[in-house]
Parts: structure tokens; C-alpha cells; sequence
């Protein structure tokens, strides 16, 4: 009992971070869908969802609600032990691997030594889920769901993972609170430092999170729905919510290692310390729009809801506004750091995950054999070369006493240089077996 | 040639035997064979020049009734312009008939020659795209199947159709190796005809499930006895009329 | 020239599969196939090795029902068959009783027939695009080509009333004269398309994925595509320059000026560019037509009763998807004796066979895609 309550103060922080993620998140996830249907309304020439709640707000509260009254199907083929337990799997590597993300200096589960090693691993893991999920359905296109799914995330882990290597080796730390640190000490975000590794990264992430255009493990065109095909009700918006977990851990990833984490820009330079008023200036003009269109809802209670929307945003905006109108050193102002983060932190994230979201709505679907093709042919090789220019770099700037601003642009272009390269070679490798499955 | 007396026939021959119309056209013609009586009498063209008059001046008299005031251009008229006279050189007896119907030729050949008569209209005569192979059903007569192959020559840019005979446990020689696209079509004859195709690598129902009981485009066909076979069998029921 | 297809089903079967084939059943309820087609796909791997088209599931005996019924009453369900683009068909088969009949529909009714004939030209490939590259996994265009498409919808629904099946011609001409503001939709809906073409153009023709997925993918050689009997964009995608609206003019496309767009390779993006430029010149065809349409009756010289002579004709006119053709037989009673269509997507889908062996998965509906068939059609 003694040790319980031990336990309990010594950890108190963390256990209240961690049921935060598991409650909130599956919230975050559908209201990501929202944003997703939207922005894809929006690119379409349509409304997108407008029916539960004012301009939809509600309709994943209802789409949660259906999925979870949903009849439950199991194939009577499938191999039920695994088939019920493969969703877990997914979603319990994606809420683990939040849990050493540091969203603002305050929010943070576990600030492991190894931190991104960890995410990586644990998200990695995510894929036994699917893989499993796939081969237990007994279906084919399950099957070749699966497979796909599998090959392409040893592909692309690995561009991933030698992207994360270089821009490691500028924090010189694991740590995520430290990388940010790290940059916040050199003064620049690391996509300035590294942009191929971020250019590589973003490709590689967008494919291990199977979203289009690489989407081909759910392509629905051609394979129903993939892995998932076989699922339905709760279990397959488990898939769904682990699928967004996962976007919102690459993307806190990205955010971390190249876009300055909870930094603010140029947050090092005084002259621009008035951007600390944008967060508040940004979510009044958001509530200053909720209450514009509040009256113009066709129903009384859609207007009040819509209201109420804009309420809470104008309390929070009053929140993080607080800490700079406060005197300095009070206890309100110190909440600063811990605000002023955590939003732009999600600020930084959700603008990755819209550069998802535009490009999924921009592209046509990758082919599988291209999808490898680009995977080893092309962001392999130049993730390998990209470490090796900023080790270059490095070892300038340390070691020969350049400056950062002429070692980083050098090796960049040099990255450059051979990634047109290599995409001449793929190119012109490309035209030779124009027609993929011709047998020699 | 085979023109009114010929192309009015099918219509008269359920109705009532054929014989008086076209009897006495026939009398001088020993058609090769008497699955089409209608076009039998005109079926020899040894003697084109003379026939024509003749179903020229007949068409308004016999067959025309229903509708005097089209019959001037429209209905069948014996043809025998060069690309019939080369195909007759060619083949001979095999080229049966020839009529030319609302500007469109029409050959009736001999079955067994149609393959080679194919082929040659593909390599030759350049009619080298098969749009359409179907059949139609005549039931009166001895040998019920027309098949009817209309082909275009992108060359020429001119249509025309060849038509064999078949009675209904006649096989007719599969042209889905001149023209790949006759695959589907044989089929597809096959199915709804009951029409035996010779050579086709794989001649099974398209459009039917392949349990289907009988030729639904058959003149004869009777979706009610089917209905009631079919309630018979899967519900137990006398009928589900 | 004929190809020798090894039949699927001698070796289909999972008894003689290789150690690492798979048969997979595409169909008839998936969400690419079109309606319900159903494939079967002999996979080693994902490469396709051997591939079989079960047709049929949406068949309604058309060519049965039109046995048993008048040639006016036959006219309304030719609009069914490919219900994407039902006033090319209600043209065929009016023109083809007409022409069996000796008739022949006044100038200002074929001017009229050829402007809605060639809105729903667009209309057809507006909806092949956005579904062809919502296959190949661009959701967008879909959204762009329907809202373009819905307002040739209008136009058809001002003009008759009705927005799919629209039953828009008669045999002999038209029932409905053309409404007053006709022209100014038409004009207004034709100025400003050639520049939304450019548009859906910039999302797909130069994007790589978009090139790469459809370049090289289910060649169809001028030869075999003859062979097959291909038709419309299908076989003019593989160079043959032909087109049935040049080569026997029907309705009044003998006044109008217009390109034969073709390609050079027969390949998916051949097909993809010939209908996006057919669609830039069904919009001059109908700028051109609108200028002048002629004043005069709508109505040609038709009994009430239509007893055509006996005899037979076969008429083809180029509807969207390609040759579609009626081969009509009359025996002089009202009701036709016999009629068969030849349905475009039917015939061009039996090339799919050969176009697929060798691809891989994701090629399936590349390419059954390209092939832009409706299953109504196919079926009839």
C-alpha cells in the first residue's frame, strides 16, 4: 500500500499525461478525420460533412458512436484468436510510441535517454498488427494487403530511419526534449540544417503511415480495403484509430527533429518576441469566425453550439495570452513556456498532417514495383548520402573551423546534385523495362 | 436475287409453309442446299442479269403489302457488282447468294467455306475489322440459324455482311481464329442460340449462368415453361403464375 | 493474327495453381470494377498471369424484350444499356429504324440530335475521367468532372425532362423542340470548357505517378486492337485513325469541322489523352452547331404506325465508348423480327485479356479503367 502511494506521487505527472493520451487521443483521431474530410471538401468544390452539429463539428462523436453499436463480423474462416487480437497490437504500439513525445516542455510521458530510438522501434511494432490482421482474415486481398504493408515498411523505415540518423547527429542526443534543445541552441530548426533528410522524411513517413499516395496496403481501388477488408464495426476503427496515432507520431517526430518542436520561430531573436501574441491573435480570429457564422445555422441549436465553440476558443486564446500580460515573475507568467509549446508544438503537427492530407487529395496512387523502386532506388541511396554530407559538414564546421553558413549549403547541394543523379539513373532505368511485368 | 421473295419469306414462313411464293422461283434453281428455300431461288447467281427484273418487278406485288409507300428503295435487291464477282470467282458454288438491302451487301455463303471465305475477306478484300457476329432465328425454316457476320474495311470504308445457314444441330466453323474478337460474340451466340461453333477453344455461356435451361433468343423459347420448371424444382410449388 | 489465348479455365482451377499462385476474384461487388464485373485474376505474385471475364450479372435480355415489343416502344430501353451515355444509343437505334424504314429525320432535328449527342459525348468521358482516376487513386478530378457533367445534365433535363435515360430522340425525328435559352445554355456550358479540360489536364498529364501508372500499361498494338474489333478512343489510342462520324457521316456531323484526335501507342495514356482531346472537339462540334441551327420541322415523314418493309440493316453510329451498332430485322409486321446491338464496351472489354497479362494488380483497374465500360452495356 505504502509503495502504491509511493508510486503514485513520485509518478503522478506521468500517469495523468498517459490516461490523457489513451482518452483523448481516439477524440483527437476522429477529429482529424473531420479536418480530413473537410480539407478534402474544400479541395473538391463541396461542403464536406454539414449534417451532425454546426458544419459537422459533431459527426465524429456520431461516427464513433455508430462504429461502436456496429454488429461485430468475424469470418468463420479466419483464425479468430489473432484476428481479434491483431487491432490491439496496432494500437497499442501507436499510443506507446506517444509516449516519450514531448508536447511542450511540460507534456511528456517519459523523457527516455533513447526516446526516438524508442518511437521508432515501438511504432515499427505496429505493423505486426496489420501484418497479422491481413494473413488471419483468410482473404486474399487481406493477404496481399498484408504483404504489401510488410514490404513497404522495411523499405521505407529504412530511408526513414537514416534521415532520423542525420539529423541525430546534428543534436548529438537521442533525448527528444534534448534535440530540441539542440536547436534551440544553434539558433536554426533542423530542416534548415538538413532539408534532404527532412525532404526524405516526409516521403518515408507519409509511407509508413500507408497514406496516399502510398497508400497501396488499403489501396481501395484495387484491394477493397486491404488488410482491413475483413473488419468491421469497433475493431476496424481501432485499424483507423491506430492509423491516425500513427500520423500524429510522425508527424510529432517530424516536428521534433526538424521543425524545432515546441519553438517558436525565431525564438531565439528578441526583435521577434511580438510572435508570441500570434497564438492568441490566431484563435481569436478562428472564434471571431465561429461567431459570424454562428447565426447563420438553419437550426437554433446548431447557432448555440457554434457559439459555444467560439467561446471556449476565445478561453483558451484568454489562456495563452495570460502568461504575457501577467507581471513577469508571477506564478501565471511561468506558465508560459508550458502553454506557448504545447501549442506550437500542435500548431507544427497539425500543418504536417494537413501536408499530408494535400497530398493524399493531390496525387494518384504509386504502383507497388515504383513504390519499391523509389523506396531503394532513390531514398535509400540518397538517405545514406545525406548522412554522409552533414557528417562532412560536421566535421567542417568543427573540426576546419568553417562557418555553419557555408559547411550546411555545400553539402546540401552536393546531396542534391547526387539526387538528381540517381534520379536520372531511375529515369532512364525506368524507360528501358517500360512495361513492368514483361517477362525476359 | 434473293431480294423480296427472299428477305419476305421469314416473315411469311411463320405464318404458313413456304411454298407458293417461292416455289415457282425455286423450280429452275437447284439450291446447293434447301436450308433457305426462301433464298434458294435466287440462290444461283449463274443467272444475275435476268433475275433482278424480275424481284424488282415482284417486291411491290407479293411482298410489299403491309407498307406501299417505302417500297421503292427499300427492301432487298439482287447484287452483283465486282467485289460479289471476285468473291464468286473465287469460291464459286460456295457464294450463294448476294442481295443488296438499304445499300447494305449482303453474301450468303456456304457453311462449310466459311472460315476460308472469312479469311480471304480479312486478307484480301481487306474487310479486316469484324464488328459485329450474331445469329437470328427462323424457325419455320429447314435450317433455322442465320449467322450473320457484318465486317468493315477500314480501307474501303465499306460494310458488308456474310451470312451462313445452319439448322439447329449443324455446327458452324469458328472464326475466332481470323479475328480474336469472335471469341466473346460465338459465344455469346452460343448462349442465347444454342448455335454450335467448331474450333472455338472455349465455347460456354457468357451472359447466362452456365446451369441455364435453353436459348432465350430462339423464336421458340418459353420463359414460362422455364418458370415453372424452375419453381417446380426450388420451391415445390405447381406454378408461380 | 488472332491471338491464341491459352483459355483461363484449363488452367484456372486451385487444383494446378503453381506453389506461389493465387487466384483472386475481383468482382462482381468491388469498388472498381465498374458496376459488376466480375474478373478472375490468376496472380503469381501480384503479376497477373491469366485473367477470365465473368459477364452477365447485370443481363436483361434487351434484345429479347424488343422481340415483343413495337419499334416506338423498344426506344426507352435502349437507354439502359450504357445508362452513362443513353442519348448516343436512343440515336443508333432511331437512326437504324429510320433507315430501315427509308426515312430520314429533318436537318433541324439531326442538328439538334448531333449538339445533345455530343454534350453527352462529354458528359460520357467526364465520368470516365473522374472515375478512371479515382482507380488510379486521384480522388479529386471525380469531383471536378461531376460538377461539369451535372450541368449537361441540366441541359438534358431542361430539354426533356430527363437527366440519365433520358429518351431524348423519336424515330423520325425529335418529340420536343429545342427550348428557348438552348443555345445560350449550350454556348454558355462550351465557352469556357476547353479552359476546365486544361484544367483537369494540369492535375493528371504531367504529374509523374499519374504518367508512370499509365504509361506502357495495357498496350493494345493498331493490329491487335483491329484484331479485337476495338473501337472509339480504344482503338484510335493505338493509331488507327478512324472514326465512324468522318467515315459514314451520320445526323449532321457531315456539316461540322473536327480533328480525329489519335495516339501513337495504344497505351492507357494514349487512351487517356484521345478522350480528353475528343472532349475539346465535341465542344467545337457543338460551338460550330449552335451558330446556325436551322429552322424548319422537327418531325420527319413517319407513319403514327411504324411497319418498316421487310428486310434487314445494320446501323453503327460512334457513341462515346465506341462502334455501337443495331442489327435490326424486319419482317413488316410493327415489331421488330430481331434486333442485336453491338455494344462498344462489350467488345472492347475482350481485349482486357490481353492487355492485362503481365501487369500487376493495381494495373487491373488502370485498365479496366481505360477500357471505360458500362455494365449495362456489356450486359444489355
Amino acid at each position: 500500500m505504502h509503495s502504491l502511494i509511493d508510486f503514485l506521487l513520485t509518478y503522478w505527472v506521468q500517469l495523468v499525461c498517459a490516461v490523457i493520451i489513451v482518452a483523448v487521443l481516439p477524440l483527437v483521431a476522429g477529429y482529424i478525420v473531420l479536418m480530413e474530410r473537410k480539407v478534402m471538401a474544400d479541395m473538391q468544390a463541396r461542403l464536406g460533412p454539414m449534417r451532425v452539429g454546426p458544419h459537422g463539428l459533431l459527426q465524429p462523436i456520431a461516427d464513433a458512436l455508430k462504429l461502436l453499436i456496429k454488429e461485430d463480423i468475424i469470418p468463420d474462416e479466419a483464425d479468430k484468436a489473432i484476428f481479434w487480437v491483431a487491432p490491439l497490437i496496432s494500437v497499442t504500439a501507436g499510443m506507446l510510441a506517444m509516449s516519450t513525445l514531448a508536447i511542450g516542455p511540460w507534456f511528456q510521458i517519459a523523457d527516455l535517454n533513447i526516446g526516438l530510438l524508442f518511437i521508432v522501434g515501438i511504432s515499427a511494432l505496429g505493423i505486426f498488427g496489420i501484418v497479422l490482421g491481413g494473413w488471419s482474415s483468410n482473404s486474399h486481398y487481406s493477404l496481399l494487403g498484408a504483404l504489401r504493408s510488410a514490404a513497404q515498411l522495411v523499405s521505407y523505415e529504412t530511408a526513414a530511419g537514416m534521415a532520423i540518423v542525420g539529423a541525430l547527429m546534428l543534436a548529438g542526443t537521442l533525448s527528444t526534449r534534448e534535440i530540441i534543445a539542440t536547436q534551440n541552441d544553434y539558433g536554426v530548426w533542423f530542416v534548415f540544417a538538413a532539408p534532404v533528410g527532412f525532404f526524405i522524411y516526409v516521403v518515408a513517413s507519409i509511407a509508413e503511415t500507408n497514406r496516399a499516395p502510398f497508400d497501396l496496403p488499403e489501396a481501395e481501388s484495387e484491394l477493397v480495403a486491404g488488410y482491413m477488408t475483413e473488419y468491421s464495426g469497433f475493431r476496424w476503427a481501432l485499424y483507423f484509430l491506430a492509423e491516425y496515432t500513427n500520423m500524429v507520431v510522425v508527424a510529432s517526430i517530424a516536428t521534433t527533429l526538424f521543425l524545432g518542436g515546441w519553438l517558436r520561430p525565431f525564438a531565439g531573436t528578441r526583435a521577434f518576441n511580438f510572435l508570441d501574441f500570434l497564438p492568441s491573435v490566431l484563435l481569436l480570429g478562428v472564434a471571431g469566425y465561429c461567431f459570424y457564422r454562428a447565426p447563420k445555422q438553419p437550426v437554433k441549436i446548431q447557432k448555440m453550439v457554434l457559439a459555444a465553440v467560439g467561446a471556449m476558443i476565445i478561453l483558451v486564446a484568454l489562456i495563452l495570452a495570460a502568461p504575457l500580460l501577467a507581471p513577469a515573475g508571477s506564478f501565471v507568467a511561468s506558465m508560459k513556456a508550458g502553454l506557448h509549446g504545447a501549442f506550437w508544438f500542435l500548431l507544427k503537427v497539425g500543418l504536417y498532417i494537413y501536408l499530408f492530407m494535400w497530398l493524399r487529395f493531390t496525387f494518384p496512387r504509386y504502383r507497388f514495383d515504383q513504390l519499391m523502386r523509389l523506396g531503394w532506388q532513390f531514398l535509400i541511396p540518397l538517405s545514406i548520402v545525406n548522412v554522409m554530407g552533414i557528417g562532412v559538414a560536421l566535421v567542417l564546421h568543427r573540426h576546419f573551423g568553417w562557418s555553419h553558413w557555408t559547411a550546411f549549403p555545400l553539402t546540401t547541394i552536393l546531396t542534391l546534385a547526387v539526387a538528381g543523379l540517381l534520379a536520372a539513373a531511375g529515369e532512364k532505368q525506368e524507360k528501358t523495362h517500360a512495361i513492368v511485368g514483361e517477362e525476359a | 436475287m434473293a431480294n423480296d421473295p427472299e428477305e419476305k419469306q421469314p416473315s411469311a414462313s411463320p405464318k404458313d409453309e413456304p411454298s407458293a411464293v417461292k416455289s415457282p422461283a425455286a423450280a429452275g434453281e437447284p439450291a446447293s442446299k434447301p436450308p433457305a428455300p426462301p433464298a434458294a431461288p435466287a440462290a444461283k447467281p449463274p443467272a444475275p442479269g435476268g433475275v433482278p427484273p424480275a424481284p424488282a418487278a415482284k417486291p411491290p406485288a407479293a411482298a410489299v403489302p403491309p407498307k406501299p409507300p417505302a417500297p421503292p428503295k427499300e427492301g432487298p435487291v439482287a447484287l452483283d457488282n465486282d467485289l460479289v464477282k471476285r468473291y464468286k470467282q473465287r469460291f464459286g458454288d460456295a457464294i450463294r447468294e448476294a442481295w443488296i438491302d438499304r445499300k447494305q451487301s449482303i453474301l450468303v455463303v456456304a457453311r462449310e467455306k466459311l472460315v476460308e471465305i472469312a479469311t480471304y475477306s480479312r486478307d484480301e478484300e481487306k474487310f479486316d475489322w469484324l464488328s459485329d457476329l450474331t445469329a437470328v432465328d427462323w424457325p419455320k425454316r429447314e435450317q433455322r440459324f442465320d449467322i450473320v457476320l457484318n465486317m468493315y474495311s477500314m480501307e474501303k470504308n465499306e460494310r458488308l455482311r456474310v451470312k451462313v445457314y445452319a439448322s439447329a444441330d449443324e455446327r458452324v466453323p469458328s472464326v475466332q481464329g481470323v479475328w480474336a474478337t469472335a471469341n466473346w460474340e460465338e459465344r455469346e451466340v452460343y448462349d442465347m442460340f444454342g448455335v454450335i461453333f467448331e474450333g472455338h477453344p472455349e465455347l460456354k455461356r457468357i451472359l447466362l449462368p452456365d446451369e441455364w435451361q435453353g436459348y432465350p433468343l430462339r423464336k421458340d423459347y418459353d420463359i414460362l415453361t422455364q418458370d415453372t420448371a424452375w419453381v417446380r424444382e426450388n420451391l415445390g410449388i405447381e406454378s408461380g403464375q | 493474327m488472332a491471338d491464341q489465348r491459352v483459355p483461363f479455365a484449363t488452367h484456372a482451377d486451385s487444383t494446378v495453381l503453381g506453389a506461389d499462385e493465387i487466384v483472386l476474384n475481383m468482382g462482381p461487388q468491388h469498388p472498381s470494377t465498374h458496376g459488376v464485373l466480375r474478373v478472375k485474376l490468376r496472380l503469381d505474385g501480384e503479376k497477373v498471369i491469366g485473367s477470365e471475364c465473368v459477364i452477365g450479372y447485370l443481363h436483361r435480355g434487351v434484345e429479347k424484350i424488343a422481340e415483343h415489343r413495337t419499334y416506338t416502344q423498344f426506344a426507352p430501353y435502349v437507354d439502359r444499356m450504357d445508362y452513362v451515355a443513353a442519348v448516343s444509343n436512343g440515336l443508333g437505334y432511331c437512326e437504324a429504324v429510320e433507315k430501315l424504314l427509308g426515312a430520314e429525320a429533318p436537318l433541324r432535328a439531326r442538328v439538334i440530335r448531333t449538339i445533345l449527342t455530343e454534350l453527352q459525348r462529354i458528359a460520357s468521358h467526364l465520368f470516365w475521367l473522374g472515375t478512371h482516376a479515382l482507380d488510379i487513386g486521384a480522388l479529386t478530378p471525380l469531383f471536378y468532372c461531376l460538377r461539369e457533367r451535372e450541368e449537361i445534365l441540366k441541359i438534358f433535363e431542361k430539354y426533356c425532362g430527363a437527366r440519365l435515360t433520358t429518351h431524348a430522340f423519336r424515330i423520325g425525328g425529335l418529340q420536343y423542340e429545342a427550348y428557348d435559352e438552348f443555345e445560350k445554355d449550350v454556348e454558355r456550358f462550351c465557352k469556357p470548357f476547353d479552359k476546365r479540360v486544361d484544367e483537369y489536364e494540369s492535375l493528371l498529364t504531367g504529374n509523374r505517378i499519374w504518367v508512370g501508372r499509365t504509361k506502357g500499361i495495357g498496350i493494345l498494338t493498331a493490329k491487335e486492337a483491329i484484331d479485337y474489333a476495338a473501337s472509339g478512343p480504344v482503338i484510335r489510342a493505338s493509331g488507327v485513325k478512324w472514326d465512324i462520324r468522318k467515315a459514314m457521316p451520320y445526323a449532321a456531323y457531315d456539316l461540322y469541322k473536327f480533328e480525329i484526335p489519335t495516339g501513337k501507342n495504344g497505351d492507357t495514356f494514349d487512351r487517356y489523352i484521345v478522350r480528353m482531346e475528343e472532349m475539346r472537339q465535341s465542344r467545337l462540334i457543338c460551338l460550330q452547331a449552335i451558330e446556325n441551327i436551322p429552322a424548319g420541322p422537327i418531325m420527319g415523314k413517319v407513319g403514327k404506325v411504324l411497319k418498316p418493309p421487310p428486310g434487314e440493316v445494320y446501323h453503327a453510329i460512334e457513341a462515346p465508348k465506341g462502334e455501337l451498332g443495331y442489327y435490326i430485322v424486319s419482317d413488316g409486321t410493327t415489331q421488330p423480327y430481331r434486333v442485336r446491338i453491338r455494344p462498344p464496351s462489350l467488345i472492347n472489354l475482350e481485349a482486357f485479356d490481353k492487355m492485362i497479362r503481365g501487369h500487376l494488380v493495381a494495373d487491373v483497374v488502370a485498365i479496366i479503367g481505360t477500357l471505360d465500360i458500362v455494365l449495362g452495356e456489356v450486359d444489355r
